[in-house]
């Protein structure tokens, strides 16, 4: 096997993280465990990437479907005082936002940058007009202990008490990796995202698939959102995705358009801020705040710089269906 | 541009806009309905407020200044097919290098040191376009991407700055010092200097888009890239050329906004104008003249914005939701195709790779 890029990579992290947990295990594994936390609404969103651009639809609102299903979530679990019903509304929203960026990149055949400025914009109006102050859910969704994982040295402390958005995220990352390569859903989206007039003379139905797959990818963006708003942190504010949406956009590419790559890609940014946060936190480095807040974006920028050009995207994303007329 | 191919008086371009405008203030009424508040009174406020008066429109022409600027740089980049999210940024950045060079040089007069406080802002707006603008030409990096990353790092860089080498000496705001007296852009005819500087960029532009290579260029890059390469044009200069142009007139935008109103640079009191030039640019048709007058409308809404809430309770945010409609009903097709048949989907923005 040759020795790439990537296993210098797992290398270097193996190295780092024997030497820091011989001197503090306890913070090694906190690191790690925190990393999980900051890759895995990054991971989400980029699924939410890999699933429209691979049939072919570009999706550039994944910022704001994040948005307002974190709003969505978070208010109707307050509202409903019941975080569990709040997630589903957030996932329902997140659909209805992939429907509407279907509806504008399928049916109207709308530029598909601009029609998803528009939903950005559309939910940084609607989350901010009717933002209320002094709500608040019961509870986050309860963390869960691992019951043989959890006990595990080293694996336990990291892998378990995470909440349950993270393990189904997970899961369903790694689904989707194996719906997409191994399942004729996964072949007859490739080829609508690769070229989709022989899709279509092979009988499948570009329009209903790409419709179909945009709306879930949507609803995975709401899971994410809610992630954010029930079971990060608690709380909503106006602008609270931070950007993370476009991030995940440049995990996606990073990752190749593959679940797994953009799995690992989120994991390698979401360490990144976890081990910034700790050498804060024990005060080796003194960097300014805003420059730690800084380090997500100048990171896409850099990965984007660096993997522009040795990647390719779907063949025919970004170009609306014309069916050919004899 | 349509005029020169069709016959017939083409109205579309001016009937769209203005029908989307209208269906995106009747579906806010709706929503201001439900809020239990007579959408009608909250509109006449709105449109009074901005319109109805001498001092009013003076107050509404200010806030479209620096719209007008920003509407323009991401025009010019669409222009050339490129989608110039980074405006926010590109402006910041250019308020605040005015603001430092309003404070520092000190002893200048006044048609010396405007001048040089606005060149400042182009010159460091320019440079934040610079990065999305090489990362486009030479890897074929999106620039929706990269220029969204800019703006959030530009905000935290502007932040750490004003707290701490340019902060204002004892005092326990983040902000600059006040720029000199020499930096202060004069009104005209009741009217901000900027104002009109906004509008002689805006009919420069226009001309330099219709009669000059340059823009011949930067239309046909935007049109179609392949073609424009085989005519010779040099794609990676034209997008190179346009992003910076975008970038300098975002960073007067900024520098306009800090040396006529604001007086300083202080973190969050140039937020949204950026992004506001995104609806005033596809509400203007991506034309330079016809950012003018969407620019006017738009900065009417927000000068009124905080009147509404005051006179008619609904909350200034409502501004946000209706800038937000107008832009989903005029770049859908649906309205253009109910003054034509022919297909309207003229891609305007590039797609991913290149």
């Amino acid at each position: 096997m040759k020795l790439r890029t990537s296993h210098y990579l797992i290398f270097a992290f193996l190295a780092a993280f024997t030497y820091f947990y011989s001197k503090d295990g306890l913070v090694a594994t906190s690191v790690l465990y925190t990393a999980i936390q900051f890759a895995l609404p990054l991971a989400l969103a980029a699924m939410v990437g890999v699933m429209c651009e691979r049939t072919g639809v570009v999706n550039i609102g994944i910022e704001g479907t994040m948005l307002i299903s974190a709003f969505t979530a978070f208010f109707a679990g307050a509202i409903l005082k019941n975080t569990v019903q709040g997630m589903l509304v957030g996932v329902f929203t997140g659909a209805m936002m992939g429907l509407l960026l279907a509806l504008m990149a399928v049916n109207w055949k709308m530029d598909q940058i601009i029609a998803g400025v528009i939903l950005n914009i559309l939910a940084a109006g609607i989350t901010s007009f009717y933002y209320r102050q002094n709500y608040s859910i019961p509870s986050t969704l309860d963390p869960i202990d691992l019951p043989v994982v959890g006990a595990w040295p080293i694996l336990g402390p990291v892998l378990s008490f995470h909440g349950p958005i993270t393990y189904f995220g997970i899961f369903f990352i790694l689904a989707l990796w194996f719906a997409l390569y191994k399942t004729s859903w996964g072949l007859r989206s490739r080829a609508v995202g690769e070229h989709p007039s022989s899709a279509d003379t092979a009988g499948v139905s570009v329009t209903r698939l790409r419709y179909l797959n945009v709306t879930v990818a949507g609803a995975v963006g709401g899971l994410a959102g809610s992630y954010l708003a029930l079971e990060a942190v608690g709380i909503f504010e106006r602008g609270f995705t931070a950007g993370k949406g476009f991030t995940a956009l440049a995990i996606m590419i990073f990752g190749r358009w593959n679940p797994l790559g953009a799995l690992a890609a989120a994991l390698f940014f979401g360490l990144t801020q976890a081990v910034t946060n700790q050498l804060m936190i024990d005060e080796v480095v003194e960097i300014p705040p805003q420059f730690i807040n800084m380090l997500p974006y100048i990171l896409t920028i850099v990965v984007l710089a660096i993997s522009a050009g040795k990647v390719r995207p779907p063949a025919a994303e970004g170009i609306p269906y014309e069916k050919e007329k004899s | 541009m349509d005029a020169k191919q069709s016959k017939k008086l083409d109205f579309s371009p001016i009937l769209v806009p203005l029908l989307s405008i209208v269906v995106a203030l009747a579906f806010g009424g709706i929503l201001i309905f439900i809020q239990g508040i007579n959408p009608l009174l909250a509109y006449r406020v709105l449109f009074t407020t901005a319109f109805g008066s001498f001092d009013g429109i003076a107050i509404t022409l200010a806030k479209a200044t620096p719209l007008i600027l920003s509407g323009l740089a991401v025009a010019i980049c669409l222009r050339a097919g490129l989608f110039n999210i980074g405006a926010q940024g590109q402006l910041i950045s250019g308020a605040l290098a005015s603001a430092w060079a309003g404070y520092t040089f000190v002893g200048l007069p006044a048609l010396v040191h405007i001048p040089l406080a606005l060149i400042f802002g182009a010159f460091f707006g320019a440079l934040v376009a610079l990065v999305a603008a090489v990362l486009k030409a030479y890897r074929g990096v999106h620039e929706v991407i990269t220029t969204i990353m800019l703006n959030s790092i530009v905000i935290a860089l502007s932040d750490y700055l004003t707290s701490n080498p340019f902060k204002e000496p004892d005092q326990p705001l983040t902000r600059t010092p006040k720029i000199q007296d020499s930096a202060q852009m004069p009104d005209l005819l009741g009217l901000p200097l900027g104002f009109f500087l906004a509008i002689g960029l805006s009919i420069t532009l226009w001309w330099i888009m219709r009669n000059t290579t340059t823009g011949f260029s930067i239309e046909t890059i935007g049109r179609n890239k392949n073609a424009g390469w085989y005519a010779g044009i040099s794609v990676k200069k034209t997008i190179m050329l346009s992003m910076l142009i975008g970038g300098a007139v975002a960073g007067v935008a900024g520098a306009v906004e800090t040396l006529s109103i604001i007086g300083r640079f202080e973190p969050a009191f140039n937020a949204g104008l950026g992004f506001d030039g995104i609806t005033v640019a596809l509400l203007g048709r991506a034309n330079p003249l016809g950012v003018i007058p969407a620019a006017i409308l738009i900065g009417g809404m927000r000068a009124s914005g905080s009147t509404v809430q005051f006179e008619a309770g609904v909350a200034p945010e409502l501004v946000d939701l209706l800038l937000a409609m107008i832009l989903f009903f005029v770049t859908a097709p649906l309205l253009a195709r109910f003054f034509k048949n022919r297909k309207e989907n003229v891609a305007m923005t590039s797609g991913w790779s290149n």
